[in-house]
């Protein structure tokens, strides 16, 4: 009778979206890499564009893809995803489309899909209708830069009453005892992983990795090791060789800005544009490999 | 509608009463409204900021030197000006009196705030100081607590702003402040204030966010509040020894609403005196084009905190429209929403036109010239006289919250008058 109870138990929960995030982890961890997150602005530079640069990257090697739903007022992104938040809002962009562009993108693979965008879209489509839309869309989880763990609460349960994993960031500012606490709360299940902010400051592609990086995400690893949470570095991340140095250290690596720097420069051929995708995802995806 | 708020964790408060002196809440709530909705790296600094306030408002060192340099430096207590010219203007028989905070030095409110928190700062050992300025009055204020506490001052202003206050943006820059021009989104105050938080965010260890109003993630709506209270514990002492007695109506513009609040809160307790907030109405509520937030928006997150906000069905925020610089913010300040639900204070709008007849009123009548701002509070003063909302005794104080100086240029314009 126990057995039966605890079988089904593990069942419902093999069908949770949030664990297909783990399994992308730990699929590339067994390959000796860390995943590569690509990030994508939903309906930039045009929904037809988001949607086959979403293909490429997958072709290129994404193990996750994030995709943002436009804000007017990003107020924790810099010039770049200003201008397509901006642009995707502009050409009609809404919470709807974005669940209708996730849903295709899901429909085509495996990968799981997170979306990322501020509170207050998500907050005025309801947060119950929007956790359950973006479950049914095929989403995985949820990072909301905007809402700490202390104002989460009532998102968090409707996430996770969806399966929905709700991720949060930490920057390297944070002092130990709170990366212990966001650890705690992004660990409840179903969860997905930390999102570790590499520099004190907006997203947007940077030349170089700050010098301090290693040792705050070896900080967080101490502090959420409890956990045994995956760690994603974002932020400022734009060349195969920053990459090669995240896979030394941590399990993920996110690249947003440079990505859509570069469908913004090739906007005006689709075809190019979804090689240069392809091309340039395949180039981080090389440099995932742990050098040991 | 409601049930979209029901997701913030409670009901709306239409059944609730405004408890005075319970608010914020230990998160930092007024009710459902306010929080700290920021980026996490914004976490350990609003907690800093807490813990040092408390510390400040408990030493008698910190409490002395804020007195006397609001006393010697601002020029406080500002009179509470009985104005019977104006007075008639408005209904036969009413009583208006005004706090007259354009006499604080830089000719606004927003100094008392300015000087508080940049001693805060100082008492932190935070010598770069941010700030965002709509209509640049608080640009200004700040720039002249920096320059007087020798620290590093950088204000945020909006392209659009920039343009229509020039004299302001000169005194900032005399005052030896630079001045950073935002280009993104609507060019106005919100996107001032949203480069300022991507600064902060940046500098947070080095860097004071200066928040001009009632608005922004706990604890800036208590801070902000506290510090411009004093316009309503000076009127609320002033009026008692005038007049006798309380008044019956207290009316101020509201735009993030922090010269409302700080005329509102000493007086919130006293349930026979009414309190009046009156936001821009623009072009007209019915031509979207206008910056009345509590009167036609509706809950949502921006800058940091849960309160009335001018949205669109998708929640992105809405572009706004005011004749005055000052007013032109889609959100407002928690506590005005909660005391708007709760039916403490109640909200109005006053068109650009009205704006402009009260400024002109006052000026003529009085020889007193408000800033568009405060002008809004006397131009709905005036048409409720006209429509007989106010009874013969009526004892009425209007928070005359800055001068109308920096105006002249756009209210010649709308006047049709050209001047070099």
């Amino acid at each position: 009778m126990q057995q039966h109870q605890q079988s089904e138990t593990i069942e419902r929960h093999a069908a949770l979206p949030a664990q297909r995030i783990g399994q992308a982890f730990a699929q590339a961890s067994r390959e000796g890499r860390c995943a590569l997150i690509p990030y994508l602005m939903c309906g930039f530079p045009s929904v037809g564009q988001s949607l086959a640069a979403a293909e490429a990257a997958i072709e290129g090697g994404a193990d996750l893809i994030e995709l943002g739903l436009p804000f007017s007022d990003p107020l924790a992104d810099g010039a770049t995803i200003q201008h397509a938040s901006h642009q995707a809002l502009e050409r009609g962009m809404n919470v709807a489309a974005c669940l209708s562009i996730a849903s295709q993108v899901a429909a085509r693979s495996t990968v799981p899909l997170i979306l990322m965008g501020y509170y207050n879209p998500v907050l005025a489509y309801g947060i119950e209708r929007f956790c359950r839309e973006a479950a049914a869309a095929g989403v995985c989880g949820l990072i909301i830069p905007d809402l700490p763990p202390e104002e989460a609460r009532p998102l968090l349960e409707a996430a996770h009453q969806e399966g929905l994993a709700l991720i949060f960031l930490v920057p390297p500012t944070t002092p130990d005892d709170r990366i212990a606490l966001i650890a705690r709360v992004a660990a409840e299940e179903p969860r997905g992983f930390l999102y570790c902010v590499s520099l004190s400051g907006v997203t947007g592609a940077r030349e170089h990795l700050p010098p301090h990086l290693q040792s705050f995400i070896a900080r967080v690893r101490r502090q959420s090791t409890l956990y045994s949470l995956p760690l994603a570095v974002g932020f400022g991340i734009s060349r195969p060789e920053h990459v090669a140095e995240i896979a030394r250290y941590a399990d993920g690596a996110v690249v947003g800005s440079a990505l859509v720097n570069l469908l913004e420069r090739y906007a005006s051929d689709e075809q190019v544009q979804r090689l240069a995708v392809r091309d340039y995802i395949r180039s981080l995806r090389d440099r995932t490999v742990r050098q040991s | 509608m409601q049930q979209r708020v029901d997701q913030q964790g409670r009901q709306p408060a239409q059944s609730e009463t405004y408890q005075h002196g319970a608010y914020p809440d230990l998160r930092g709530r007024f009710g459902p409204y306010g929080g700290k909705f920021v980026p996490e790296s914004l976490m350990p600094p609003l907690a800093e900021l807490e813990a040092a306030y408390h510390e400040a408002r408990h030493d008698p060192a910190f409490e002395e030197e804020l007195q006397g340099l609001l006393r010697s430096y601002v020029g406080r207590p500002t009179p509470l000006y009985y104005v019977p010219r104006f007075s008639r203007l408005v209904a036969p028989g009413v009583r208006v009196y005004l706090k007259r905070e354009d006499l604080a030095h830089t000719g606004a409110h927003k100094i008392n705030n300015a000087l508080g928190q940049g001693l805060l700062a100082k008492r932190m050992g935070k010598r770069r100081i941010i700030a965002e300025t709509g209509a640049g009055q608080h640009g200004v204020a700040t720039a002249t607590v920096c320059a007087m506490l020798g620290l590093e001052c950088i204000i945020y202003m909006g392209a659009e702003d920039i343009e229509r206050q020039s004299l302001n943006v000169f005194r900032m820059r005399l005052l030896g402040a630079e001045v950073r021009s935002v280009d993104s989104g609507s060019r106005t105050l919100k996107d001032a204030i949203n480069e300022a938080i991507r600064d902060w965010v940046t500098n947070v260890e080095t860097t004071f966010y200066l928040i001009g109003s009632v608005v922004g993630p706990h604890p800036y709506p208590l801070i902000v509040r506290d510090f411009q209270s004093i316009i309503g514990r000076e009127a609320r002492e002033q009026i008692l020894q005038l007049e006798g007695r309380l008044p019956d109506l207290v009316i101020a513009c509201v735009g993030g609403g922090s010269n409302a609040m700080g005329i509102f809160y000493p007086f919130a307790d006293a349930p026979e005196v009414r309190l009046l907030g009156v936001e821009a109405g623009g072009k007209g509520i019915a031509s979207g084009q206008h910056a009345a937030t509590l009167v036609a928006g509706r809950p949502g997150v921006l800058h940091g905190a849960f309160s009335y906000l001018l949205q669109n069905e998708d929640g992105q925020v809405l572009g706004t429209h005011s004749i005055s610089a000052g007013l032109d913010y889609p959100g407002v300040g928690p506590e005005h929403s909660y005391m708007k639900d709760t039916g403490r204070a109640s909200y109005v709008a006053a068109d650009d036109a009205l704006a402009l007849r009260g400024l002109q009123a006052l000026s003529q009548s009085e020889g007193i010239i408000p800033a568009l701002e405060p002008a809004h509070a006397l131009g709905y003063l005036l048409e409720m006289g006209a429509r007989g909302d106010l009874d013969p005794g009526s004892l009425i104080i209007v928070n005359l919250s800055g001068r109308g100086d920096k105006d002249m240029l756009t209210v010649a314009r709308e006047l049709q008058v050209t001047i070099s």
